[in-house]
């Protein structure tokens, strides 16, 4: 059975303005385990539809269904991770990987213990007593993943989480990332505009159309690998045609937008495509 | 190294050029009244201010302390709690918050001194009318100062609670209120100061005890000695107060540091 399904799902924002249709009508499912990316042009209803999942906001119609349960006000089977870390600087390391457990009321001893775990686990437990701010950017966005992780969540929702780190961070942080996930067996739905990161990180890539949005492809990605990493994937062959397919496909949205973004990055499969690939080629 | 003596000897310098201002001040005015450059009467003079000092008797002398500071404190402990309690109020009710908005301009905006004998007809001329003198002035003050501080709180840190399904509640006490911990002792710290000037003006009005009492009482009388000597413990008073309240934010607010 499906750990996550949203049916028919349709988003309509009431302004002064007028009505703004974000979502038009998003179906799709998710099996136990899986890592989707989504994709989409820049204010197509991306944020809208984690925040309808994650049950902060309510459809306008259809449904979510996490594990056969249809969402209802916020779910405590997700966990939900932002584009910035949010760590609270008057609480240690620990203290923030614990800040969703006291808020969902489940502080136990063992519950405490995983959290250490975690923190032990992803090379964290040395800075266990420090405050945020003594810590890397990237070792920050790793404690705030630890601490969505501390609630144990079956979903775990990421939006655009590493978009307000620099490039060398950023390769870094989301092979740690995909790491702690795929170890932690979470299925894991992920904002993103970066194409690369989708095609790296993602079994299934699903893009959006722009406003209203619908889901216009559902593009399951798979690379010969033994071993699935990021940074592998960025060197293999299917790689460049992947981000062909998708670059076209988003670029009759906003192709405008998207050409300026590879101008700054050196085009389609220079930049990120290339760089790695020429490190980690086998 | 080198920087750093250099940076010690300056502060050592600005230390030194301190206390010699002070001390040259004191010798300018004990000369020119001794020479009658200046009526002694009228301006005092150093010598004839420590010889009241002891001549007030330390009983006398620390009552009228003991009085000032703890109608000053009750005043001000009154004020921050009530102050942070009513922003609480309209920090949670938005509603509220809009509705008392031109209230709290107005109230903020008017001389709470001008209330005195308002104050002193509901409370009675006496220790009450002083101390809510002192929790007026400070009051609304800290109503906004605060509410400010709670709506500035770090949005992301607040969508960060609210993924994890944080009630209101929780949202106060786990993120806005630590947040706003330095809003809190800085808002303290010139709460103070302003219950101080109420308390002092208190005493001016209702004149039992207090150092307010005896600048009032000696300016009666027409003795300048008491009225410096009384304003001059005032200004260690004032200073002391707000050292600890300084003190305490370096204990407790270092912890919270800048929230972010
Ligand atoms: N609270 C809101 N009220 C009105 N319109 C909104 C609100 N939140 C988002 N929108 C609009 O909905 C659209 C989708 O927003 P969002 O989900 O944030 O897009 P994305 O995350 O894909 O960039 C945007 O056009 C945005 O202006
Ligand atoms: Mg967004």
């Amino acid at each position: 059975m499906a750990v996550l399904s949203v049916e028919g799902v349709r988003k309509a924002y009431q302004t002064p303005q007028g009505e703004t249709v974000a979502l038009q009508n998003i179906s799709f499912s998710m099996e136990k385990g899986d890592f989707y990316s989504l994709v989409g042009p820049s204010g197509c209803g991306k944020s809208t539809l984690l925040s309808i999942i994650a049950g902060t906001l309510s459809p306008t119609a259809g449904r979510v269904q996490v594990a056969g349960e249809t969402v209802s006000g916020p779910c405590p089977h997700i966990g939900y991770m932002l584009q910035q870390d949010n760590l609270l600087e008057w609480r240690t390391v620990r203290q923030n990987v614990l800040f969703g457990l006291e808020i969902r009321r489940r502080l136990t001893p063992q519950m405490k213990e995983r959290a250490d775990r975690l923190l032990e686990t992803y090379g964290l437990a040395e800075f266990a007593d420090r405050r945020p701010s003594q810590l890397s950017g990237g070792m920050r966005q790793r404690v705030a993943l630890i601490r969505t992780l501390a609630v144990e969540p079956d979903i775990l929702l990421l939006d655009e989480a590493f978009s307000a780190l620099d490039y060398q961070t950023r390769l870094a942080v989301t092979e740690d990332v995909y790491r702690i996930i795929r170890q932690e067996q979470v299925t894991a739905l992920m904002v993103t505009h970066d194409i690369p990161e989708s095609i790296c990180m993602g079994d299934k890539v699903l893009i959006l159309s722009g406003r209203p949005a619908v889901v216009r492809e559902e593009l399951p990605i798979r690379f010969d690998l033994s071993e699935r990493s990021p940074l592998l994937c960025r060197s293999c062959p299917e790689f460049g045609s992947y981000f062909n397919h998708i670059w076209k496909e988003l670029g009759m949205y906003e192709a405008h937008e998207s050409a300026r973004s590879l101008c700054e990055e050196g085009g389609p499969l220079g930049g990120e495509g290339a760089l790695p690939a020429a490190e980690s080629t086998p | 190294m080198h920087y750093l003596r250099q940076n010690r000897r300056r502060s050592l310098t600005v230390r030194l050029c301190r206390w010699g201002f002070l001390a040259a001040f004191l010798l300018a005015w004990e000369v020119a009244a001794e020479w009658e450059w200046i009526d002694s009467f009228i301006f005092s003079q150093p010598s004839r201010i420590v010889r009241t000092y002891l001549s007030m008797g330390q009983n006398d002398l620390g009552y009228h302390i003991r009085v000032t500071v703890g109608e000053t404190l009750a005043g001000f402990l009154l004020g921050a709690a009530a102050g942070v309690l009513l922003a609480i109020l309209l920090w949670w009710s938005p509603f509220v918050a809009r509705v008392s908005e031109p209230y709290l301009v107005v109230l903020n905006s008017l001389p709470k001194i001008a209330l005195g004998p308002v104050i002193i007809i509901l409370a009675g001329a006496g220790t009450r009318a002083i101390v809510f003198m002192a929790l007026a002035i400070s009051l609304v003050v800290t109503v906004l100062e605060m509410l400010s501080g709670f709506r500035d709180t770090d949005p992301g840190a607040l969508r960060m609670a609210r993924t994890f399904g944080a009630t209101k509640g929780q949202i106060f006490r786990k993120v806005v209120l630590p947040y706003n911990i330095p809003t809190l002792f800085d808002s303290l710290k010139v709460n103070i100061g302003l219950s101080l000037v109420g308390v002092i003006a208190g005493e001016f009005l209702v004149s039992r005890a207090g150092l307010g009492y005896l600048i009032v009482y000696g300016g009666q009388v027409f003795r300048m000695d008491l009225v410096m000597a009384s304003v001059i413990i005032l200004a260690v008073v004032a200073a002391l107060l707000y050292e600890s309240v300084a003190l305490a934010q370096k204990l407790i607010g270092k912890r919270f540091g800048q929230g972010s």
